[in-house]
């Protein structure tokens, strides 16, 4: 039977890439002077089993790979080999090969052979190894027509779970033909006989079967110390007449190595998902409360008459079944949350590696790791969150000679953090930097043409700029932050994700990037309004406050904008239906009302004709069959069946702000 | 469908049959492929999108899909006619390459009939005119001595302002 | 049919030793360390302990020589899966009471055919 092992690679490979993590974080921590025996251990317990199941699943190259690095490892937790910054950087160096090379063989492309030949000439040169191939041993492949074999166990062969039948049975399957005959002589009186002792001996006679002496040893390899044993290979050949056997199951060799090491399945992000055992136990729970809660209201089915007491029940009835269908949907949106720490982790050696590569002396400190955010933000969340951080990194933290001047600590502290405040997640960078260039960046902006030479500006639009497309002040593009990807497609993925990102600097103490992301894709809590005819929708998180207008409050400025003074606070009025061209039931403010929103740090104040219901809307992308329309976030179905639009805050901002370039007047932020 | 509209289609070209769906527009008749038929409905209220050409009239909920709607007539520039009893959207599947299929619907006049028409009788389409970019024509047909105007379907739908935007080119 | 206690802190090395047996009509058993093997050990009777011996918590080793000491399993075979470079734990392994070994890293036939010369 041949078992197909192609089912475990998948298992495999993520236990690896688990491993490979812990070795990571445990080199890192090593470095820092962390030598303890347990963490060396784990280092090294993850190396042989990745070597392991390499071997077994056949990765021949890993498992190569990985021996030397496990012999390494094993050294330094005999106490043979001391720690050093040396080679735990070469080891961690060679964590970065395997896991491309594991990489490579599970989306079927090429391993970089050239990488893989320099990090093992590294590792044997620190182990003293001359780069050859081990010599393989050779057996003695000196097979004769007979056998005999003296077999003599000790007296607690039995005691470690051998048993004397199977041996002799063994060596019977390997030969044409046994002959045993028992001694025992060493048999004492019945009465003293130790039943868990052995004391008998076996003398067998092994005819035909072409047998080598190396297979009368392997059958006896676990008992070597436990017995004596004497084979002598029969001079005469005995007059056997028989059919050749030849079995080639009897001799087993080294494994075969057959299978390929490159797969034909691609998976870039994986497709499943580690669910705590408690998040499915809930969902059972919520199931079943549903399922009684839907037998009940399939009574009412039956229902000839409806009197209001049915009616009430059936009202009661239907309250249920919103209040455990919300339940149930928390629930599942639960399952496929996962701590951000899968995103964080990556950054404790990006950091250690960019402060060699900038020589820059950096701390880095996590918090909330522990949040929870849905799956598939979090997979795409990763790469904005590197960007942020390395140009912390290379432009917001200054180098330790400029530090000191600036009276602060030689080593710049990031901090990455992470909580939940209302219905998003919030993930912030914070730098004790330098802080952003204020005047450098409204110079680079008028420059680049993206704002008016007179423009004025409060500090926190002109901090905004760095997102606009076409906006970079890296006078050298260095190759880690300005390669190509700037600040603007790192805005432009949060917003796909449904979130916002925003800065905050202070000129000579640091800068706070602050991204929001919503907890879920798939659903908001929608505002309806009514906009003419139609029906929009804002999703409530973005809301402040809705008012009626007065219209005394407002404010024309230069031409065709216009503000609302609403407290000590100028916003911006947005008449939506203007934007979006639909006839509005009333153009004049005062017959409608003001939905004040907020969107990465910008407010404005949205016109609309009617405040509509509130309700849970499910998140339809306008892509599938159609594009991306700037201003929408996609559109839901309603209760009635027909679609409503969702709008989406940040988009509409740009969309206005465009709106009002074209009459060259800029938004005044939170500024009186 | 278990097959894709792709899929489908490869094995009809090997029939030496075209079976196609035709409806009226302005005055002419034209074909399209029955099997990238999905559904034929009725005209009802749709939800307009904002900063959208005229011919997109807006997008309806299928099923829990959400399918935009073109009308032809607007889109190929000719007389506007109010939409009465016969008027017609037909629910297309539309094949994007190297995108999945999408689903659209397009409003049309009036249904006319299913023909079986033999691959052979579907002539390349001299440059005469139709209301239709003749880049959308896939040929002419003649069926009881009608023209019918055979469609390229994917090529109209995808063209221009309809197009999901080429992952290459973002 | 025999029963077997497989352990292991590799899931995709427990997931393949699993499969092989039971699809050989044994009946599996996982752990995936010394201490949770111990345990299920004295909660039930094994035909056949099968385990790795680096594994967090309790190693292989230490757990073997812990069954052993129970009565009942006095004479149920042990095996230890190990590297071919390991030569001194298999004489740990042995003092320790383990039965034998089988050399990681093996195959399903491999791993068949020594559970089948053990267990009859």
């Amino acid at each position: 039977m041949s078992i197909d092992l192609q089912q475990f690679h998948e298992t495999f490979f993520e236990e690896s890439f688990e491993g490979l993590d812990i070795m990571e974080s445990g080199l890192l921590g090593l470095e820092q002077g962390d030598v303890d025996l347990e963490n060396i251990n784990t280092i090294f317990r993850s190396a042989h089993s990745i070597k392991g199941g390499s071997g077994t699943f056949g990765f021949s190259a890993v498992a190569e790979f990985t021996h030397d690095m496990e012999t390494l490892l094993d050294q330094m937790r005999n106490g043979e080999r001391q720690v050093s910054k040396s080679v735990v950087e070469t080891l961690l160096g060679s964590v970065d090969v395997l896991r491309n090379m594991l990489n490579a063989i599970r989306d079927g492309s090429d391993i970089d052979i050239d990488s893989v030949a320099e990090t093992t000439v590294a590792i044997k040169a620190i182990l003293g190894l001359e780069n050859t191939v081990s010599a393989v041993e050779n057996s003695t492949e000196v097979t004769a027509k007979g056998w005999i074999v003296h077999f003599k166990p000790f007296t607690d062969i039995m005691k470690t779970g051998n048993d004397t039948v199977r041996l002799i049975r063994e060596l019977n399957s390997l030969a044409d033909k046994a002959e045993v005959t028992i001694n025992n002589d060493s048999l004492p009186a019945l009465s003293d006989i130790e039943p868990e002792d052995c004391y008998q001996s076996w003398v067998i006679n092994l005819i035909g079967g072409d047998i080598s002496e190396d297979d009368i040893h392997e059958v006896f390899s676990w008992v070597d110390d436990d017995c004596e044993l004497q084979i002598e290979a029969l001079a005469n050949e005995a007059d056997y007449i028989g059919p050749e056997r030849r079995d080639d199951e009897r001799r087993q060799k080294a494994p075969e190595r057959r299978n390929t090491e490159r797969r034909t399945t691609k998976s870039s992000e994986s497709s499943s998902i580690r669910v705590n055992i408690s998040k499915v136990d809930e969902l059972i729970n919520m199931v079943g409360e549903l399922v009684i809660t839907q037998s009940m209201l399939s009574r009412f089915g039956d229902q000839e008459d409806f009197t209001p007491a049915t009616i009430e029940r059936l009202k009661d009835g239907l309250a249920q079944l919103e209040s455990h269908t919300r339940e149930l949907q928390e629930s599942v949106m639960r399952v496929r949350m996962m701590p951000i720490s899968f995103a964080f982790q990556r950054f404790p050696r990006l950091v250690h590696d960019l402060s060699t590569t900038f020589e820059k002396k950096i701390e880095l400190i996590v918090t909330g790791e522990g949040t929870e955010l849905d799956k598939t933000v979090l997979e795409k969340i990763g790469d904005p969150l590197v960007h942020l951080v390395r140009n912390s990194l290379d432009h917001g933290i200054e180098s330790p000679a400029d530090r000191v001047q600036a009276g602060k600590s030689e080593t710049g502290v990031i901090e990455l953090s992470a909580f939940h405040q209302g219905g998003n997640i919030v993930i912030q960078i914070k730098d004790d930097g330098a802080g952003l260039n204020k005047d450098k960046i409204l110079s680079k902006a008028k420059e680049k043409g993206l704002v008016s030479q007179d423009e004025r500006m409060p500090d926190e639009q002109v901090y905004d700029l760095i997102f606009r497309p076409g906006f970079s002040t890296a006078d050298v593009v260095s190759d880690v932050s300005g390669r190509g990807v700037g600040m603007d497609v790192v805005r432009r993925n949060i917003r796909e994700l449904g979130g916002a990102v925003e800065v905050k600097s202070t000129p000579g103490e640091g800068s706070v990037f602050t991204i929001r992301l919503p907890l879920t894709l798939a659903i908001l809590d929608g505002q309806l309004v009514g906009i003419g005819e139609e029906t929009y929708i804002l999703p409530v998180i973005s809301i402040i406050e809705s008012l009626q207008v007065k219209s005394e409050n407002i404010n024309a400025v230069a031409g065709s904008a216009e503000v609302y003074r609403l407290r000590d606070e100028y916003i911006p009025i947005v008449r939506l239906y203007q934007i979006f061209g639909i006839k509005p039931i009333s153009t004049d403010l005062e017959n409608g009302l003001l939905v004040v929103v907020e969107a990465e740090g910008k407010k404005i104040a949205i016109y609309v004709d009617d405040l509509l219901g509130q309700q849970q809307v499910v998140i339809k992308s306008l892509e599938t069959n159609f594009k991306k329309i700037e201003g929408l976030s996609g559109a839901t179905i309603l209760g009635d069946g027909t679609v409503a639009l969702i709008i989406d805050i940040a988009g509409l901002i740009d969309l206005y702000q465009k709106d009002m370039a074209s009459s060259v007047v800029s938004i005044k932020g939170a500024a009186a | 469908m278990s097959e894709t509209a792709e899929e489908l289609d490869a094995q009809e070209t090997e029939k030496e049959f075209k079976e196609l769906l035709t409806f009226f527009l302005a005055g002419e008749e034209y074909g399209v492929d029955i099997l990238r038929v999905q559904e034929i409905k009725g005209w009802d209220s749709v939800t307009n999108i904002p900063n959208t050409p005229e011919y997109i009239r807006g997008v309806i909920n299928i099923r829990g899909a959400i399918v935009p709607i073109i009308d032809m007539r607007l889109r190929f520039m000719l007389e506007k006619k109010e939409y009465d009893a016969t008027t017609v959207v037909i629910i297309l599947n539309v094949v994007s390459k190297g995108n999945a299929d999408r689903v659209m619907g397009v409003v049309v006049d009036a249904v006319s009939d299913v023909y079986n028409v033999p691959i052979n009788d579907v002539k390349a389409s001299p440059d005469f005119g139709t209301a239709v970019d003749t880049e959308f024509v896939t040929g002419l047909a003649t069926i009881d001595e009608k023209m019918i105007i055979v469609l390229d379907i994917d090529h109209m739908l995808n063209a221009a302002e309809l197009a999901v935007v080429d992952k290459m080119t973002e | 049919m025999a029963t077997i206690l497989a352990v292991d802190d590799s899931a995709s090395m427990r997931q393949m030793v699993s499969f092989t047996l039971k699809g050989a009509g044994y009946q599996v058993t996982e752990a995936a360390d010394g201490q949770e093997a111990l345990t299920k050990a004295k909660s039930q009777q094994f035909d056949l302990i099968i385990t790795d011996v680096n594994m967090p918590v309790m190693d292989g080793i230490t757990f073997i020589r812990n069954l052993r000491g129970e009565a009942n399993y006095k004479f149920i075979p042990m095996l230890m899966l190990t590297t071919e470079s390991a030569g001194d734990k298999k004489a740990e392994g042995k003092a320790a009471g383990a039965t034998g070994w089988i050399v990681k890293p093996f195959n399903p036939d491999q791993l068949l055919n020594t559970v089948k010369k053990v267990l009859g």
